[in-house]
């Protein structure tokens, strides 16, 4: 469980997130949503300690999140950008962050061989596509089996076969009880995926709850609808 | 240091000596010194020069080097601060990880041809002291590139910025400090001078090479200054405690901004 209290951060003149109270429901999957620059991403890194904010809690699992990030080895993120080391080869990489999180439990391979990287692996990162490094990226995320997985738009770049793995994935990893934070702007994707939805509008939390929830109080059909209904009326809270 | 630093660190390294730009960069020095020894009258004549050449080229390429890199490696390190590591940890790590092998690379293009091509003792004593030279002057600018990296948020700027102080102190600096000694030629200029050179680790570190090669009068004024007002030993002492300090304050303050920082 995560629990985000009157989260406050400024950048120079943009107040990015202006009093962000949230709940984040263990073994669901939480969707992020909001226009561009709503302050979903920082939202996320706040979580993780990317981002220091001006003011707020932050509890995961019931603790305060500190510096040292013990915490952290719960989580498994999924930057929007995948960029590596030039020179190091996805092998190299993986083994880094075996080596870094220390000789933990289970190791998940599934997506390394779902997503055909098997055969990459042994190439420096730089020579590889952007699709295949954001595979390696999605790949790394599950890797350590985390209780908390934090996707920012994990098949942005994907291609159609690769993006359906990483959905199949997340649906069983959730099935098993894995909490998810995700973020996306394709709506479709996050009907499918999503319980939860966190409606975020110029650093606020316009809705939070259940999809269905906000479909019946906006009474629409589709996510889509729901989220432009909210936002051309200035309704639900 | 922990675990979990030479853990980064070692990662560092691995990426930076299978990259193309090292080995060429390692590879001019090992030129420039193979073709300094050959093609001057002297080893003495030709170590002068590669003094020159070193106080040029590894300000220059350990900044400008080093915050590209920096910055390439920016969403790298977002990934890296989603793990369970601490900020400071990450930072010596990451630091680490790019001073030793840029350092390395330049010392040993140096050593290399000189170890190959049977230089007598005294000019391999004065080349074992421009390699440790080089290092830490490495090591001063890649400390300088991180305070620019995660202070400068745009690479453009960060990138001009790194250019700019490399050309205030390899350039400007002497052109300064001479138009104020001729100034003030006037006043008791030697504790002024003395500050202006400890201010410079460019100035330093030519300083030490040149009270080691004994002709420091030939090179500027405040070298001629130094040589003077301390002299010999004390004077090596205080410039390798001055030398010392730049490497660990550009490198603390990188740090301190990378712990404050909003990736």
């Amino acid at each position: 469980m995560i629990e985000i209290q009157g989260l406050r951060k400024r950048y120079g003149a943009l107040q990015v997130l202006d009093g962000v109270d949230l709940v984040i429901h263990p073994g669901r999957v939480t969707a992020v949503v909001g226009p561009n620059a709503a302050g979903k991403t920082t939202l996320i890194k706040s979580v993780l300690g990317l981002t220091r904010p001006d003011s707020g809690t932050i509890y995961v699992d019931g603790k305060m999140i500190d510096d040292a990030g013990e915490y952290r080895a719960r989580i498994g993120y999924m930057p929007q950008i995948a960029r590596f080391p030039d020179n190091l080869t996805g092998a190299d990489l993986f083994a880094m962050m075996r080596d870094l999180r220390g000789a933990g439990a289970s190791r998940d391979e599934d997506l390394i061989d779902a997503l055909g990287l098997r055969s990459q692996l042994h190439k420096p990162l730089r020579v590889l596509s952007g699709g295949t490094r954001q595979k390696v990226n999605a790949a790394l995320a599950f890797h350590f089996s985390p209780s908390m997985l934090f996707l920012d738009e994990p098949t942005a770049g994907l291609d159609p076969i690769s993006s359906s793995v990483v959905k199949d994935k997340i649906a069983a990893e959730r099935n098993a009880g894995r909490t998810f934070v995700l973020t996306s702007h394709v709506m479709s994707e996050l009907e499918e995926l999503a319980d939860d939805i966190a409606f975020l509008v110029e650093g606020r939390i316009r809705f939070s709850g259940p999809i269905h929830d906000l479909k019946k109080e906006t009474r629409q059909l589709s996510l889509e609808r729901a989220i432009a209904y909210v936002l051309e009326t200035g309704a639900a809270a | 240091m922990t675990t979990t630093i030479r853990k980064i660190a070692r990662y560092g390294v691995r990426d930076l000596v299978r990259s193309r730009w090292l080995l060429g960069y390692a590879g001019f020095f090992a030129a420039a010194t193979w073709a300094l020894l050959r093609f001057s009258d002297s080893e003495t004549k030709a170590l002068l020069s590669l003094v020159n050449v070193v106080l040029f080229v590894v300000p220059l390429a350990n900044l400008v080097f080093g915050a590209m890199y920096l910055y390439g490696a920016r969403e790298f390190v977002e990934l890296l601060l989603a793990q369970p590591l601490r900020r400071r940890e990450l930072f010596a790590g990451l630091y680490l990880g790019l001073t030793v092998p840029v350092s390395l690379a330049a010392t040993v293009g140096i050593a290399a041809p000189l170890l190959f091509q049977g230089v007598s003792a005294a000019t391999l004593r004065t080349g074992a002291l421009l390699g440790l030279i080089a290092a830490v002057l490495s090591a001063v600018f890649t400390g300088v590139a991180t305070v620019i990296a995660y202070r400068i948020e745009d690479r453009v700027r960060g990138l001009a910025t790194a250019l700019g102080v490399w050309l205030l102190l390899a350039v400007v600096y002497d052109g300064i400090a001479l138009l104020a000694a001729v100034q003030f030629a006037d006043y008791p200029l030697e504790r002024p001078m003395l500050a202006l050179m400890l201010a410079n680790p460019i100035d330093l570190a030519r300083l030490v090479l040149m009270l080691h090669f004994d002709v420091a009068a030939l090179l500027g004024y405040t070298g001629a200054v130094f040589e003077r007002f301390v002299g010999g030993t004390a004077g090596l002492i205080v410039a390798a405690i001055a030398l010392s300090t730049w490497v660990a304050a550009p490198a603390l303050m990188g740090a301190r901004l990378f712990r404050r920082k909003d990736f």
